[in-house]
């Protein structure tokens, strides 16, 4: 046991000539496509897996900027011309109404979550290939919070739906989804590929040294 | 709580026992020897100390009826009336399919399929591959075809099925329209309230782990 915890030491499938698969950890010989048990795509600990986490980061913050300049949501009240709310309006909106913590969960939902796990992938990413500061265990507990968090920002896009839906009274009042729901949405599931695609052995396997 | 256990590290490369005897931390890739599962015992990995095992009795049985339970609310929930509004003598009520089809017109209508799938057909999905897995598990029979298979497919759902953010979001929308107008909640909210607490319930009880050994003994008989 004793061993094991002292990771330069530590023998992992990899450095025995063996893949282990991620999703039920049995263990297969190298070049073997798919895992034995469950039938999962194995892949071997490559740092080339690290262009999959860039190209859906890249791909989710394609989305995230236009998400934030187009409205979210259009609303047609009686008498007066259709108002237009962005992301960061309708915050703005809430903490003017005085809903100081309804505000805080959409604000942290939709920008600080999602900026968040922007520069955090990053920092994951960079960090396997200088030196990092943070420890394996460190690292892969932000990689951990990442993956549970990034799904709560799809709350702002579930908000749209329900207004959009709830909100038709004829001439007093119309709710209507804008584009930036879409971009948001898309956003967030390929944030959320990202963290998924972010394979947790890379973190580890720099802790062995130079063997990478 | 005392310290959970972890399975013996795997010896070194020159005398490795077969691959059926070793198991990878999907975390960290360490090799560890498998070990027998002991009721009420967690294991962890001992690098890492990712969550590998947390037996529980009966876990099995209580997935099945929690997922029949899921199932059941949420054909409730979609259909009944989820929110009714009323101003200025005017009132509209929507369902969550209505929701789901709030993106419907236009350019956006993709977004209506994909609010759809999150919300209602990814959560059936995956009660009902639990179900497919699990039911013979429970009879103590042999697994039925395919069954890693479905159990994998299960837990690859799991982030992608988004019932309890969606309660959120209609927390969030009723206090946007709390001013505007009148709001009633229906029993559909209701239903969908309690369904976000019997997934989490689920979600807690099943370690995938677990599940994987218990279909490999099954393998045996």
């Amino acid at each position: 046991m004793d061993r094991a915890r002292h990771s330069e030491e530590a023998l992992t499938a990899r450095a025995a000539g063996l893949v282990g698969c991620r999703a039920c950890g049995c263990v297969s010989p190298v070049g073997t496509a798919t895992c034995r048990r469950c039938g999962a795509r194995l892949d071997p600990v490559h740092a080339l897996s690290l262009q999959r986490v860039w190209a859906w980061m890249l791909a989710g913050l394609i989305c995230y900027i236009p998400a934030n300049l187009y409205p979210m949501l259009r609303t047609a009240t009686v008498g007066s011309t259709p108002a237009e709310n962005t992301i960061l309006g309708g915050v703005v909106e809430l903490v003017h109404a005085g809903e100081w913590a309804i505000a805080l969960i959409v604000f942290s939902a939709s920008v600080l979550v999602p900026i968040g796990k922007f520069i955090a992938i990053a920092v994951l990413a960079l960090s396997l290939r200088a030196h990092a500061t943070l420890s394996s265990h460190r690292r892969h507990r932000l990689l951990e919070i990442m993956e549970f968090i990034g799904r709560w920002s799809m709350v702002d896009v579930f908000v749209v739906a329900i207004l959009s839906s709830l909100v038709q009274l004829g001439f007093v009042v119309q709710i209507h989804p804008g584009p930036a729901a879409a971009l948001f949405a898309l956003s967030v599931a390929f944030t959320m590929l990202a963290a998924q695609s972010f394979d947790p052995r890379l973190i580890w396997e720099k802790d062995q040294g130079p063997q990478a | 709580m005392s310290s959970p256990a972890s399975p013996p590290a795997a010896p070194a490369p020159a005398d490795l026992p077969p691959l059926d005897a070793l198991i990878a931390c999907p975390a960290c890739d360490l090799l560890l020897l498998r070990a027998p599962l002991e009721e009420g015992i967690r294991q962890s990995c001992p690098r890492c100390h990712h969550l590998l095992y947390a037996p529980r009795a009966r876990t099995v049985v209580q997935v099945i009826a929690l997922s029949l339970t899921v199932a059941i609310l949420m054909i409730g929930a979609v259909f009944f009336p989820f929110l009714e509004i009323s101003a200025g003598g005017i009132s509209h009520e929507s369902s969550v399919f209505d929701a789901a089809m709030a993106f419907s017109d236009g350019i956006l209508l993709p977004l209506s399929f994909a609010v759809m799938a999150l919300i209602v057909v990814l959560p059936l999905l995956r009660v009902a591959l639990l179900v497919y897995t699990l039911w013979p598990l429970a009879q103590g029979r042999p697994a039925w075809p395919l069954a890693r298979r479905a159990f994998r497919l299960a837990e690859a759902v799991q982030p992608w099925s988004m019932a309890e953010i969606f309660v959120v979001g209609a927390v969030v929308a009723l206090v946007k329209i709390a001013g505007l107008a009148t709001v009633t909640l229906g029993p559909a909210f209701w239903a969908f309230a309690l369904l976000v607490a019997v997934v989490t319930l689920q979600n807690n009880l099943l370690n995938d782990w677990t599940i994987w050994t218990v279909l490999d003994t099954q393998k045996k008989r």
